[in-house]
């Protein structure tokens, strides 16, 4: 035992070593990278110049000024998705149900919205319908998460399957229950844009991404700051050890749950509340499937994942653009983020490999 | 081709001195192990003595860190799986390795290498022949899933043989079989052993290891402290080296003298009892023995001890004390109030502790840092939360101060607990469970797999809290520890008590035989 490992110096914080800064860079930023270089090389085959595709998504994306408007905006319901998914893997539970919870809080903003707005104040009505979506999304993964809580049931398998119970019946409520008479396209009752969410200053960017910002910053705090949140880690990082230290495993299960459902149907609110003003039949953006490696790639952490939600929202605004410019399909963008997620994977292996081996041999 | 049974065998495999480290301890230390033909060789031990980690040498699956593996006269390596397969070691797990949607069959002949046609006829003549001649019935046609759990076994063993074993390794081959089977599988152990092979049964049961062991090994800490060689197992009484192999297995050190005078004043301080346990039941299920009734006292400033080979119902014991399962009945009273109804935490802030045996399984998380594991049974509590946020300095300074006052030692409080050695973590858990405030400290095997030097400390800790006025029952199948350290030792076997004896050096043989099973 040598001397630097005595405890004189047990309280001495040492953050930031460069070689934990390098690390740092090489499993968060390497990835996005090499996914990019992947991606290029994927472009490159099928005939369409990267540099081109690249320069058009970063161009529309983030530099011309609506493209970073709508980039900003796009961000606001990533930014809530992001959040619930922190809360649920951080208490190392899967809820991939996101989608559904997302789609059927969006249809309860939709459906309850112009109605409300027509009895109350502007952002009372919001505010009703806004904490209505939340509700809504959390019942949704209630199915799921008793039958964890109770029943040890696997829920990626359970939030999976009610995740396509629930876009089918988004669906099916615009299509036979919410439909506006007045248009002929099957789509529930547009709110006025006087009654969603207010614009900031004199752009286009929905007031939802400051909301979006202060949750994310919020559950981050509430993770890493609070009884409540290391009580989730805790059963996140060793479920016996919680037993062991007395923690209500099944109550704590379904709280992650409620809240991360809730945080996915309150996403569906903000898309709905401060862009689309309505859902229309068989809309499913399916953000969520997008976020899950964008969580992961930030290793759970709320301030990461907010810039790498600004990378994703260019990509995809970006995206969308150079979809009708250069003919590469705006699915790219899925392309794009499952290259850094199998490029995550395996960095995270062989890094976990190259810290393993010196103590292994040790 | 038969091999005559009284011939002079040299050893097919040897192992010379071979150690196997694993991060924080060292599983296995300078073990030397050799295996005949035709012979029964039992390695007997405890869990945890470092059976399960020779078995993963000699079937490939560790490498070790120092000494040697002796094929044929040369050293060899035994890894990867593959090579320990072709030098002829077969292993049959504690857990079958049957893939079970396939029928037997078609598990023999996954062997097959993958460029080759299945040849199908010649294995069902070859199974034939062997199970005949070795009188074990194995429907070849059935699905795995469908066999019971002894002719699952006797497939796996099949498996081995047509694989040309010439040893066959077979880990805790008897935990999964009804007394019959057992019965059955000694026999057939016999007719390989008839047949040539060299068989190693690994089993922490004494019983077995008599019955159809030729040689056996006794380990114990990562050590072999014993070899019973045939002519000294047939030739002598039957009581004999049973005796011997307790005491070999459980420790057979001479007591410790200069403890003697602390367990007299442990005696002497003996006061009002701090936990009083009346009738606690637990139904049996599959896995374990249950609870029959349990009545148990501990004074202020005494340890009690609880033996008990593997499994008697200790773990369910500790942990329907401390409040981690409640389904159990019966009355348990801390200082004189009923505590049964409580919940863990309700208990905690009473001031009972346990002291978990499963360090890195339950006793901490091991990707947080030192600081809460440290307190990990207090989260929410004053003064290190307030109003449910944490208070980072509360908790640094105490856990700072803690780390200090039971030697943790960590590059910082910050840093992960799972970073630590075994040694460091239960002194984590020890700190987190004896300081302030316990009134009864429930330890599970407080020393086990420890180095000297913090298994000491251990002792010293356990023995100063009682000093300070407090129970502590002492959960252990360590002899030694269990002599030096409690005043009463209570026996559990098949989930009742099998008899208390006083402490002292005298009670050794006494436990012993209790443990055991054999009449006290």
């Amino acid at each position: 035992m040598s001397p630097q490992d005595l405890p004189a110096d047990l309280g001495a914080a040492r953050p930031w070593r460069p070689g934990k800064i390098f690390r740092w860079l090489a499993l968060t930023l390497m990835p996005v990278l090499a996914a990019l270089f992947g991606g290029g090389v994927i472009l490159w085959a099928v005939g369409v110049d990267p540099l081109n595709y690249y320069g058009t998504v970063a161009g529309r994306g983030l530099l011309s000024p609506s493209g970073v408007q709508q980039t900003l905006t796009r961000m606001a319901p990533l930014l809530f998705l992001a959040a619930g998914l922190i809360v649920a893997f951080r208490a190392g539970l899967w809820n991939l149900g996101v989608d559904g919870q997302f789609l059927l809080g969006a249809v309860a903003a939709a459906a309850s919205a112009p109605a409300l707005a027509a009895i109350l104040p502007s952002g009372a009505a919001i505010l009703v319908a806004f904490s209505l979506a939340a509700l809504v999304g959390a019942a949704w993964a209630m199915l799921p998460a008793l039958l964890k809580a109770y029943g040890g049931v696997n829920e990626i398998v359970s939030t999976l399957m009610m995740t396509f119970l629930g876009v089918s019946l988004a669906n099916l409520v615009v299509k036979l229950g919410l439909r506006d008479p007045e248009t002929t396209v099957p789509q529930t009752r547009t709110l006025p844009v006087e009654d969603r969410l207010p614009r900031l200053f004199e752009t286009t960017v929905s007031s939802g991404l400051l909301l979006g910002l202060f949750t994310i910053i919020l559950v981050h705090l509430a993770m890493t700051r609070t009884a409540f949140g290391l009580r989730l880690r805790v059963m996140g990082v060793n479920p016996r050890a919680a037993i062991h230290a007395g923690l209500d495993l099944p109550w704590l299960t379904i709280c992650a749950f409620a809240l991360s459902a809730g945080l996915a149907g309150a996403a569906g609110a903000i898309e709905v509340l401060g862009i689309q003003g309505n859902v229309r039949a068989d809309w499913n953006p399916a953000y969520g499937l997008l976020v899950v490696p964008t969580v992961l790639l930030a290793r759970l952490n709320g301030f990461a994942a907010v810039g790498f939600v600004l990378l994703l929202s260019v990509l995809s605004i970006g995206g969308e653009s150079a979809a009708r410019r250069t003919g590469v399909p705006s699915a790219f963008t899925f392309v794009l983020v499952a290259l850094v997620l199998v490029v995550l994977a395996c960095s995270e292996y062989l890094d976990r490999r190259a810290r393993n081996t010196p103590e292994g041999a040790a | 081709m038969r091999m005559a049974a009284p011939m002079p065998r040299e050893p097919v495999i040897a192992l010379v001195n071979v150690t196997k480290r694993f991060p924080g301890v060292v599983a296995l230390d300078g073990v030397g192990l050799e295996l005949r033909p035709g012979e029964v060789h039992v390695l007997l031990g405890e869990n945890g003595a470092g059976k399960s980690t020779l078995v993963g040498i000699l079937s490939g699956r560790h490498r070790p860190d120092g000494g040697a593996v002796v094929i044929d006269g040369a050293a060899r390596r035994l890894d990867p799986p593959r090579a320990a397969l072709s030098s002829g070691i077969g292993t049959v797990f504690q857990h079958a390795l049957l893939a079970p949607t396939l029928t037997v069959e078609e598990n023999l002949l996954l062997d097959t290498p993958w460029w080759q046609r299945p040849k199908r006829a010649e294995l069902r003549g070859q199974a034939h022949r062997l199970a005949s001649e070795l009188d074990v019935l194995v429907p070849l046609d059935a699905r795995v899933s469908k066999l019971s759990p002894a002719e699952r076994q006797q497939a796996e063993i099949l498996r081995a043989l047509l694989r040309d074993s010439r040893v066959l390794l077979l880990d805790e081959a008897t935990s999964m079989l009804a007394p019959a089977g057992v019965d059955r599988l000694g026999a057939l152990m016999g007719r390989l052993a008839e047949r040539g092979v060299g068989i190693v049964l690994v089993t922490h049961k004494l019983r077995e290891a008599l019955a159809f062991g030729d040689r056996i090994s006794v380990l114990r800490r990562g050590r072999k402290v014993g070899e019973i060689p045939p002519e000294r197992l047939k030739g002598t009484a039957e009581d004999a080296p049973a005796a011997e192999i307790v005491a070999m297995m459980f420790g057979s050190a001479p007591p410790n003298l200069a403890r003697q005078g602390s367990r007299a004043e442990a005696l002497a301080a003996r006061g009002r009892p701090v936990l009083k346990v009346s009738g606690l039941s637990l139904p049996p299920d599959r896995a374990a023995p249950g609870l029959s009734t349990i009545d148990l006292d501990v004074g202020a400033g005494e340890i009690v001890g609880i033996a008990g080979i593997e499994g008697q119902g200790q773990r369910e014991f500790a942990e329907l004390l401390s409040g981690q399962r409640r389904d159990g009945s019966g009355s348990i009273r801390l200082d004189g109030r009923e505590i049964a109804g409580l919940t863990l935490a309700e208990r905690r802030a009473l001031g009972l502790r346990h002291l978990s045996d499963d360090r890195l399984g339950e006793g901490i998380a091991a990707n947080l840092s030192v600081a809460h594991n440290l307190f990990l049974k207090r989260i929410g509590q004053r003064p290190f939360w307030r109003l449910g946020w944490e208070r980072r300095r509360a908790i640094g300074k105490n856990a700072v101060a803690l780390a200090r006052a039971y030697d943790i030692r960590a590059t910082s409080v910050d840093a992960p607990a799972g970073n630590l050695s075994g040694g460091n973590v239960q002194k984590i858990l020890l700190a987190r469970e004896l300081d302030e405030g316990a009134r009864l400290a429930i330890c599970s095997k407080p020393t086990h797999g420890l180095d000297l030097a913090t298994a000491a400390a251990t002792r010293a800790r356990i023995r100063g809290l009682a000093q300070r006025g407090a129970g502590v029952l002492l959960i252990s199948s360590d002899l030694d520890e269990l002599i030096d350290l409690a005043s009463r030792i209570v026996v559990l076997r098949g989930g009742a008590v099998a008899g208390v004896v006083a402490g002292g050096s005298s009670a050794r043989e006494k436990v012993g035989r209790l443990m055991a099973g054999a009449a006290a």
